[in-house]
């Protein structure tokens, strides 16, 4: 198909033509083209199906408010659906299909549903589908879900890259049109940093698209003189394809770049940049969008909006038919058939339903005043309009304005509400903007060109004054202010047809009319009812129209009916723009410990701790599952020796002339007198009674405590203690430092573990007296490497942990092993960390879950009654410590060769699983390698007192029903004599 | 948002945490006769106004200070930003 | 007017002219036995259950701009019964048996979608927690599946398994778990309510109430002052700034949800997914839009709006476990104020002033428990006990220290 419909004149380059494919037909554009100018160039008139009816639809605007020319973009991975036409650049190989439609575009099975239309109105849904009642998700909602959406997901992963960026700016500025331009000038002038943005890949917004004369020149040769201007100064930033989608509070801007959605590939280079803009003031310079008329049949290809008719024959060269007529309410659809004319584009006639014509003659265009338009036909092309007249014309083009609606959706994002202005007849904003925000030009209701330059150039004025700039006398551009009235006419009644309001939702004035009928009668209900303007399109075209033909049902005045206000984003954003870099493995940080890069070699599987990366266990080659790398490691350390890497601990710093004081009061036991020297393990309520975090706090002097924290809660105990550090005690002499990323620290447990540190230790008597059970010293290792020494045991061996500083935890892990290896040490890794605490009795997160009292896990006798500590009242309310509570237990199934799964719930033997005979649940298991079978810790009613009794662990989830004996917790060495010894 | 820092001047919201109402501050005393009623109330009942607001804010990305914010939790407008700990004195939590 | 296929047929083929509003505008009268401050869709439930079911006479809801204005009106639709805790799991799965005889109940389509939920876990201590959750739901006469990653993929083969970061380990599937048509339920109840005699009085806003010896006696509104036997509280989102006009703190506070809705795409998620190791979950209406939402924003709020931080962060959590969503659009995101209480669970009771009544604190959950908060606050204004499965929504639990923390964040309301 050769481009027909090209004419002379228009801003694409005629020397660079561009191939491209429409429903894999073959077409040539021209670089400067949109999709949307090349397919009318190509006479492409029928470009997708609307959504519900499956009506022929064809190219409606010019811009980001299309409804219509929704098309799937390019294929494979990259397949991007539901894009608009009119909006995107025309690229050499571009492949674009239709979409939502069975069967080909030209003949679409479903559009039977338009034959049904009178079946399927408003709310159609809400009242059938209701029997039988298995039938809806079997039969009616799949039919549903199929034949709703628009385009498709590819299914396969986005190979694109998305990247993000932060911008800082005096003033913002969202519009390059005449307003837009002229602000940028004056406070580029005034020296104030300043962005412009666009949406479109060419600045000028409306001046590219309609003749004008600006300060004598043509209105386009004024956006090129403006642009290199403003290109000069370095003070202004243009950013082209780039769309502010949102107003955020203080000042902070959203703004999409799309940097290669114009290219073929986008290389190694970021599809889009999402920028947050920070700036001091902002200018809304948005324009206005013009709306159609709801008249019998005005959705046919051909049907489109008057002022998107002109931008295509004035930008781009196209004429969007060969026998035009225009229908409009106000002065602009005169101008555009001035235009039209002066192309040489067949203007057959211009119906208005005005009375009296604005002009006199237009050569060779029949003015039809007091007239509409009534009907059309042609059902994949407009052939053919009836007017109210009688008349009838032919015609494949039929421009339409209707009016033009400011731009406000940046100034209601923050729920400021637009008001009604009646003599431009659209919503201006109101007093409500954004702190900071500013509108100019059509977008403020200054609906002509010599306005639009004057208040852009008055708004930013003032905005550099009021920021303390010295505005020099920067001259503002002049231009005539033409014609603009219209007529408050919305829709061309007495007919049985449908008319169109919300082209892309299939929204007509019946379904408004059954709505008001049916008592859905506030703007929402309205738009919740019909689902007007809750397209791809926002209802940009549709939003007042709908509301007008709402008031006139309910015989109220527009702004008694309501107004419809906008949220972001202002068009639609990829998901993959606002998620930027941070997915797969960067989606959060990723921590290693210390030995990561030893433990690695050691080929240890490695398992995700919050955004640690932790050795789970350390295989070998005869090792045939990972449960004997487990075994392995807990038996070789209970019988010799083995060494964990923990520095994945909370590790905070705590010193200060009342340091014990603050202790005394973050931990529940007492800790005002722990000697020198000396380890207490501590537990720390929240302030609501509920166990917090446990860990042990060594006293290295008596201004110097180090605390350890759960892996898991380092980052809120730190936060914690720093609240009741600066808020609650603000003057106790204490300092906190996190210091988990200073220090790399190793257990070492065993009965061999004395004999190992022994080696590498300096100068430290590590006798049972020398050094005891919870002792802590600072030290040094490997002669003279500063560290520190506890006397600690997660594991109820004799064990110790070693500190010190993190640039020496690889060359440490190394000595340790080194040293042990007369012991043949082992490695061990989180999962027989674990096996090991529960043989202990020890609790960790998975039973401090954060809804479990101190009382549960056996501990109330550790809450000092003698003191006031966080969360100490609130530990003692009635519920907390009632008899019937879960307390901690220690489980045991009662057949050796059984195993435990973790969320099992306790029933007693013989009774039914329901939610009243649950008594309590499993929190942790393991194999125990010491007790050679399954053992578990677990919560159960009055569990203390039950130690003994035989009970049922059920698991209908994995479909176990097991018998397990409960036991006390402590089930390894309960008198503590081997971590004593 | 931005939060204007006493310290560190504008920083993004983003950098801070939020716990909640200026009053935390007002722990009560644990030791007192009626403390379980007091703790009560002052952990678990709220104010919770639609306007001025004044709250805490801790600067996790940042110098670790807690801060009282006062916000309009209408408009989100932010008026005052004061160190929570010159809060806290001024508000008889001294030793 | 009954709706069915027949109705639309006679309808359609007249032109649709003759359809009925869906509810009267009566007037408000000079008093009512019961007021039920708040028309969302909770208070419509109540109107509707306490009328039909509990025999109440003489009700009026009262709402301050037009019925379901609320939470119902911005939400994500999610239905489920999937709680550990003995204080909820009862109450959610009463509502969910009652969601699934929804439409049957009210001659009205709110699309109840039972096309499941799926929690996926990416720890082995997450896999246990929902171990946990599942088996509790059982328990209560739920269904729950414990998931192993091969039968995962073959329900959502397009999720990212192996993502670089947390794999995905099990999850936690509830089939009858789903979606609904949150508008249509609260005119589904509007509608019910009005054919039972029930006032539905917009544009009516309660400014105060009338007390008398201590006693609440009746609301003052914009519109005059009406009388009430009992006085029912039902404003999620607002609880807070009604009750304090009767005097009252509560343990609430607001806090923004943000919410997100794709373009329409042909059908491309089974059901609910929600992300374990990132603020993330989503669904797909039947219109085909993506629906998806993460986490509150974190600061208290009454704004109706959220910030760019946790837009991001959603999306990159969405991005992580399945980036086929990557070229899919946003089309709009909007924030609704929730009620967040101090251990992230409801109230459905009396207050220590006689007469007045209150249900809030619903946090981000209140949608799915519309049917069950409405049957069980009807309960309570019918009988003045409160509704077995409601028993421990009491507004004392936390001087007796009987919180339901499902979460375990402690009394900090932005956790929950």
């Amino acid at each position: 198909m050769s481009q027909l419909f090209r004419i002379n004149g228009g801003l694409t380059d005629r020397s660079k033509p561009i191939n491209f494919t429409f429903n894999n037909k073959q077409m040539v554009g021209y670089e400067g083209d949109t999709l949307a100018s090349a397919l009318l160039a190509n006479g492409q008139r029928l470009v997708g199906r609307s959504f519900k009816y499956h009506r022929p639809r064809g190219i409606f605007s010019a811009g980001s408010e299309e409804p219509n020319a929704l098309v799937q973009l390019r294929t494979g991975a990259h397949q991007e659906p539901n894009t608009r036409a009119t909006v995107t650049e025309l690229f050499d190989g571009l492949t674009a299909t239709s979409q939502n439609h069975r069967g080909s575009l030209g003949f679409d099975f479903m559009s039977v549903t338009d034959l049904l239309s009178p079946f399927l109105s408003a709310g159609f849904y809400y009242k059938t589908f209701m029997w039988p009642k298995a039938f809806w998700e079997k039969i009616y909602e799949p039919i549903i879900r199929s034949s709703a959406g628009l385009g498709s997901l590819s299914m396969l992963e986005d190979p694109d890259k998305y990247d993000k960026g932060f911008l800082h700016c005096d003033l913002l500025i969202a519009g390059s049109g005449p307003s837009g331009l002229t602000a940028a000038l004056a406070a580029g002038h005034a020296g104030l940093r300043v962005i412009i943005a666009d949406e479109d890949y060419v600045l000028g917004g409306r001046l590219l698209e309609e003749d004008h004369n600006i300060d004598g020149i043509s209105g386009q040769d004024w956006v090129l003189q403006t642009l290199a201007e403003l290109t000069e100064m370095s003070n202004v930033r243009i950013l082209p394809r780039t769309t502010i989608y949102g107003a955020y509070d203080h000042g902070i801007y959203g703004a999409l770049e799309r940097k290669t959605d114009h290219l073929a590939d986008s290389g190694d280079k970021p599809r889009q940049v999402l920028w947050r803009i920070y700036s001091k003031r902002a200018m809304i310079c948005g324009g206005a969008t013009e709306r159609s008329i709801a008249f019998a049949n005005n959705d046919r290809p051909g049907i489109m909006l008057a002022g998107a008719v002109r931008a295509y024959a004035t930008r781009y060269g196209v004429a969007t038919g060969n026998k035009v007529a225009i229908f409009t309410n106000n002065d602009s659809g005169w101008q555009t058939a001035l235009e039209l004319v002066a192309k040489g584009v067949n203007v057959v006639a211009i119906i208005d339903p005005r009375d009296t014509a604005p002009r006199t003659h237009i050569s060779g265009v029949a003015m039809i005043m007091g007239a509409s338009v009534c009907n059309t036909s042609g059902r994949k092309a407009l052939s053919r309009i009836a007017l109210s007249n009688g008349q009838t014309l032919n015609v494949d083009c039929l421009a339409v304005s209707g009016g033009w609606s400011p731009n406000v959706h940046l100034t209601c994002h923050q729920r400021g509400r637009p008001v009604w202005n009646d003599t431009i007849a659209g919503f201006v904003p109101g007093g409500d903007l954004p702190v900071g925000q500013f509108v100019a030009g059509a977008a403020n209701g200054d609906m002509t060109l010599g306005a639009a330059l004057k208040s852009g150039h008055k708004t930013a004025t003032l905005i550099a004054k009021d920021l303390g700039f010295t505005t020099n006398s920067s001259k503002v551009a002049k231009a005539d202010d033409e014609n603009f009235a219209i007529k408050q006419f919305w829709h061309v009644t007495g007919h049985k047809q449908r008319a169109w309001i919300d082209l892309q939702n299939d929204v007509t004035t019946k379904d408004i009319t059954q709505s008001q009928a049916e008592g859905f009668r506030s703007v929402e209900h309205l738009k919740r009812y019909t689902t007007l303007g809750m397209a791809t399109d926002q209802g940009k075209t549709s939003n007042v129209l709908g509301l007008a033909v709402m008031a006139e049902a309910t015989g109220k005045t527009i702004p008694e009916t309501g107004t419809t206000i906008f949220r972001p984003p202002y068009s639609p954003v990829a998901i993959g723009a606002f998620g930027g870099r941070e997915r797969g493995q960067h989606f959060h940080p990723t921590r290693l410990t210390p030995s990561h890069k030893w433990a690695k070699e050691q080929g240890a599987e490695f398992v995700e701790v919050g955004n640690w990366m932790r050795a789970q266990w350390f295989p070998k080659s005869n090792d045939k599952t990972w449960r004997d790398s487990v075994d392995r490691e807990v038996k070789k350390t209970r019988t010799s020796v083995g060494v964990c890497d923990v520095s994945t601990l909370g590790k905070i710093d705590i010193k200060g002339r009342d340091a014990a004081e603050f202790l005394n009061k973050i931990y529940s036991n007492p800790f005002a007198k722990v000697p020198v020297g000396r380890v207490r393990y501590g537990l720390m309520l929240r302030e609501d009674g509920i166990c917090y975090d446990d860990g042990t706090t060594a006293r290295l002097a008596e201004d110097h405590f180090v605390m350890t924290t759960t892996t898991a809660n380092a980052v809120l105990v730190y936060r914690n203690m720093e609240f009741a550090r600066q808020c609650l005690f603000p003057d106790l002499d204490v300092h906190l430092i996190s210091t988990t990323d200073q220090w790399a620290q190793f257990a070492i447990a065993g009965p061999n573990s004395r004999a190992v540190l022994s080696k590498i230790i300096d100068k430290v008597d590590m006798s049972n007296d020398g050094f005891p059970f919870m002792a802590c010293s600072n030290i040094t290792v490997c002669d003279g490497t500063p560290g520190r020494l506890f006397r600690i045991s997660f594991s109820g061996e004799l064990a110790y942990e070693v500190a010190v500083p993190v640039r020496y935890g690889d060359a440490l892990i190394r000595e340790i092993i080194k040293a042990g290896k007369e012991f043949d040490i082992t490695p061990y890794g989180t999962e027989a960390l674990g096996v090991m605490r529960i043989e202990k009795g020890h609790v960790t997160g998975a039973e401090l879950n954060g809804q479990v009292t101190a009382f549960n896990v056996n501990m109330n006798n550790m809450i000092s009654i003698k003191k006031d500590s966080i969360g100490s009242v609130l530990s003692r309310r009635e519920m907390m410590i009632a008899d019937d509570q879960i307390r901690l237990v220690g489980v045991k199934t009662v057949e050796l060769s059984d195993s435990l799964a973790s969320g099992a719930h306790f029933v007693a033997k013989g009774e039914k699983p329901t939610t009243k005979n649950d008594q309590g649940w499993i929190a942790s298991v393991c194999y125990s390698p010491h007790f050679e079978q399954h053992i578990g810790l677990g919560f159960l009613e009055r569990g203390h007192e039950r130690h003994g009794e035989i009970i049922r662990a059920w698991d209908g989830v994995r479909g176990t029903d097991i018998l397990v004996e409960i036991v006390s917790a402590h089930m390894y060495d309960p008198e503590g004599g081997l971590q004593r010894g | 948002m931005i939060i204007n820092h006493p310290l560190l001047g504008p920083r993004d919201a983003n950098e801070f945490v939020h716990l909640g109402d200026e009053s935390l501050i007002d722990r009560p005393d644990g030791m007192a006769d009626d403390a379980a009623n007091k703790f009560h109330n002052y952990m678990y009942l709220r104010d919770n106004p639609a306007g001025k607001y004044r709250e805490l804010w801790y600067h996790d990305a940042g110098d670790r200070s807690w801060l009282v914010v006062t916000r309009d939790t209408l408009t989100h407008e932010i008026f005052d930003v004061e160190l929570a700990r010159d809060v806290a004195r001024a508000r008889g939590r001294s030793k | 007017m009954r709706y069915s296929a027949l109705s639309i047929l006679k309808q359609g083929l007249t032109g649709n002219k003759s359809w009925k509003p869906v509810w009267r505008e009566p007037e408000p009268k000079k008093s009512y036995d019961y007021i039920i401050v708040g028309g969302g869709g909770h208070g419509l439930a109540t109107a509707h259950y306490l009328a039909k079911i509990f025999g109440g006479k003489n009700i009026a809801v009262l709402e301050k701009g037009w019925i379901g204005s609320g939470n119902i009106g911005r939400n994500t639709t999610i239905v489920r019964s999937n709680y550990v805790l003995d204080g909820n799991q009862p109450f959610y799965e009463m509502s969910v048996k009652l969601w699934e005889g929804l439409e049957q109940d009210l001659n009205y389509n709110a699309m109840m979608s039972q096309r499941g939920i799926l929690n996926l876990a990416h720890s082995d201590g997450q896999r246990d927690a929902y171990a946990r959750r599942g088996n509790a739901m059982l328990m209560s006469g739920a269904d729950a599946e414990l998931l192993d990653r091969d039968a995962i993929q073959k329900m959502c083969p397009f999720l990212k398994f192996d993502n670089e970061r947390f794999p995905i380990k099990a999850g936690l599937l509830q089939r009858r778990a789903g979606t609904a048509r949150h508008d249509a339920v609260a005119w589904g109840y509007a509608r019910s309510a009005d054919m039972h005699g029930v006032d539905i009085i917009q544009n009516c806003e309660v400014t105060g109430f009338q007390m008398k010896n201590g006693k609440c006696i009746g609301v003052q509104t914009n519109r005059g002052p009406i009388k009430a036997k009992k006085t029912a509280v039902c404003v999620a989102g607002s609880s807070s700034r009604v009750m304090e006009k009767a005097g009252m703190r509560l343990p609430i506070e607001s806090h923004v949800l943000q919410a997100f809705v794709s373009e329409g795409l042909k059908p491309t998620i089974p059901g609910v997914i929600t992300y374990g190791a990132g603020h993330f979950y989503i669904s797909q209406s039947d219109k085909g839009g993506l629906v998806f939402g993460g986490d509150l924003d974190g600061y208290n709020s009454y704004a109706q709006r959220g910030n760019l931080p946790v837009v991001e962060d959603v999306c990159a959590g969405g991005m992580s476990i399945m980036p086929m969503i990557g070229r899919a659009r946003l089309l709009r995101m909007w924030g609704g104020v929730m009620d967040m209480s101090m251990d992230g669970s409801p109230f459905i009771d009396k207050t220590g002033i006689g007469g007045l009544y209150f249900n809030g604190g619903w946090c981000y959950g209140g949608f799915k428990a519309t049917p069950a908060s409405g049957y069980c606050y009807a309960h309570l204004l019918a009988t003045d006990t409160p509704h077995e499965n409601a028993s421990q929504m009491r507004l004392d639990r936390f001087m007796r220290g009987n919180m339901i923390d499902e979460k375990g964040a402690g009394a900090q309301p932005n956790l929950h």
